[in-house]
């Protein structure tokens, strides 16, 4: 079994582009992966790409052989949906495929066009995610959810919206020299406590922007790198993927994320690794409170004390751990269907020293992704570590 | 969305709680679903049968929306809540009370009615 090298990635500018269609947004991404990986594309065998809302926000379901044409590649095209981790489990596919001996390339990656429908019908067409009869119809918005979640944290652990501030000024602060990034603002902790009210207790700091975007990357064996002489020194080591109740009605807690404990657990356990080992990760902070959920869940901290890391400066950029170095969803912005290729495209760049964060991590050599999807009904984690 | 068709269970249920003869679904091993379930998620038993909901049950979380879907445009500012009544916990509404008045462990009923916005059945929570 051959765990998968990443021969090569790329990611959009992360942003508005109410004009550009996905497919456009997927080819730019896409080609320039290819283009990286040095690979030539008769040799990809696969496509995975994640997507979650193209039927509400271009009218286009099927997208899966479109955006193989898009690309210029005749393989075997699968769109992935699992709402927000639709990407992540769109890597765990293209993982999977290699690992069997099914192919020698493929290409992973997702794309999201969101803002040329406007906030409300965004808003609308990212609540389905939610369980339509029992919290749709209840009123349940996205933010809405974790801001339940967010305020049954702070229930049965403590915690404040102050500390929700801090991880929002840290992904800011850390996306300030990120190109791709959407939003390159310093902001503070102020800025974000005074900033509108979403859905209490959290405000529109805490949560990330509606974002166009695209990412892929190409996936390829150990022999087929050595073979074409690449430059591929991260390998996709582990990869796990939890659910969950859909409802959180139906869950026993609302402050937790057990999808992403048992998606964690089983990507260290395929990896050989455990938390202590991780030097930093990209995790899926499409609000602030759901960063302290990822960095419990990766098991970096205990059940309640994720709260405080941001504050003390344990999960910035000269912190011991750091997350988010991207400026996560939260500044990079989160395109959904594209979220999880970024973040793996992310953590390889980290690794290899390419990423303009590189800095904060010299010496790393095991990475963590972290997608979630719903309010984390799905999740995948990969592990990602630098090869001899 | 003006829902046309009838979602089976789901209107069944919301049909009951008007009645007054609201009910949730119990497997063998106590575990609580709201309809429409052939399984217990949880412990995989099928048997499930109908048990009366308790009158009341205690808010487990809230938030008060302030940005809303276009579904729910004249309802906001709203506040949605998670009521715990035992064995199964609900999704809902709550009316009567100040959003900035409303706090975990609050008792309420449970009762249906209408959002604003499009005049579509709704689960609410009203204190009790």
């Amino acid at each position: 079994m051959s765990d998968p090298r990443i021969a090569g990635a790329s990611v959009t500018k992360f942003g508005k582009h109410p004009e550009r269609t996905g497919r456009d947004l997927f080819a730019e991404a896409g080609l320039e992966a290819l283009s990286q990986a040095g690979i030539d594309p008769e040799d990809a065998e696969a496509l995975y790409y994640g997507n979650f809302m193209g039927e509400l926000a271009e009218h286009q379901g099927h997208q899966g052989p479109l955006m193989a044409e898009a690309i210029g590649l005749d393989v075997p095209a699968t769109r992935v949906e699992a709402a927000c981790a639709s990407a992540g489990t769109a890597v765990r596919e293209a993982v999977k495929t290699i690992r069997n001996g099914e192919a020698e390339v493929v290409v992973v990656g997702g794309a999201e066009r969101m803002t040329n429908i406007g906030t409300a019908a965004a808003t609308d067409a990212l609540a389905i995610a939610a369980d339509d009869l029992y919290e749709v119809r209840a009123g349940m918005t996205f933010p809405g959810a974790y801001a339940l979640m967010a305020r049954s944290y702070f229930d049965q652990y403590g915690g404040s919206h102050e500390d929700l501030a801090h991880i929002a000024v840290k992904n800011h602060e850390h996306a300030l020299v990120n190109e791709h990034a959407q939003i390159q603002q310093e902001i503070t902790v102020e800025d974000a406590l005074e900033a509108p009210t979403i859905a209490t207790p959290l405000g529109l700091y805490d949560s990330c922007p509606i974002t166009d975007g695209a990412a892929a990357a190409v996936l390829t064996t150990e022999a087929y790198a050595e073979e074409h002489d690449l430059d591929a020194p991260v390998a996709i080591t582990g990869t796990g993927q939890g659910g969950d109740n859909l409802a959180l009605q139906d869950r026993p807690h609302l402050a937790q994320t057990p999808a992403a404990d048992k998606a964690a657990e089983e990507a260290y356990d395929d990896a050989g690794v455990g938390p202590d080992d991780v030097d930093f990760a990209e995790v899926h902070d499409c609000f602030t409170i759901a960063e302290v959920f990822a960095i419990e869940s990766l098991g970096f901290y205990e059940r309640g004390e994720g709260i405080a890391a941001a504050r003390d400066g344990e999960t910035t950029r000269d912190g011991d751990r750091p997350i988010n170095l991207s400026g996560g969803l939260k500044a990079k912005g989160h395109p959904v269907g594209a979220t999880g290729v970024a973040q793996l495209a992310t953590v390889a760049w980290l690794l290899d020293g390419s990423h303009p964060r590189a800095d904060a991590v010299p010496d790393s050599t095991v990475g963590v992704a972290h997608n979630a999807g719903g309010t984390v009904a799905s999740t995948t984690v990969h592990v990602m570590e630098v090869q001899e | 969305m003006t829902e046309s068709a009838q979602d089976g269970e789901y209107d069944e249920w919301l049909d009951s709680i008007e009645s007054g003869e609201g009910y949730y679904l119990e497997c063998s091993n106590g575990h609580g679903w709201l309809p429409p379930r052939r399984v217990c998620p949880r412990c995989h038993d099928q048997d499930l049968s109908a048990v009366d909901l308790p009158e009341s049950g205690e808010i487990a979380s809230h938030t008060t929306i302030t940005v809303p879907t276009p579904q729910f445009e004249d309802d906001a500012p709203y506040v949605t809540a998670i009521a715990d009544f035992g064995p199964v916990s609900v999704t809902g509404l709550v009316r009567d009370v100040d959003p900035d008045d409303v706090a975990i462990g609050d008792v309420v009923g449970l009762d249906v009615g209408e959002r604003v916005t499009t005049g579509d059945r709704a689960v609410v929570f009203r204190p009790r």
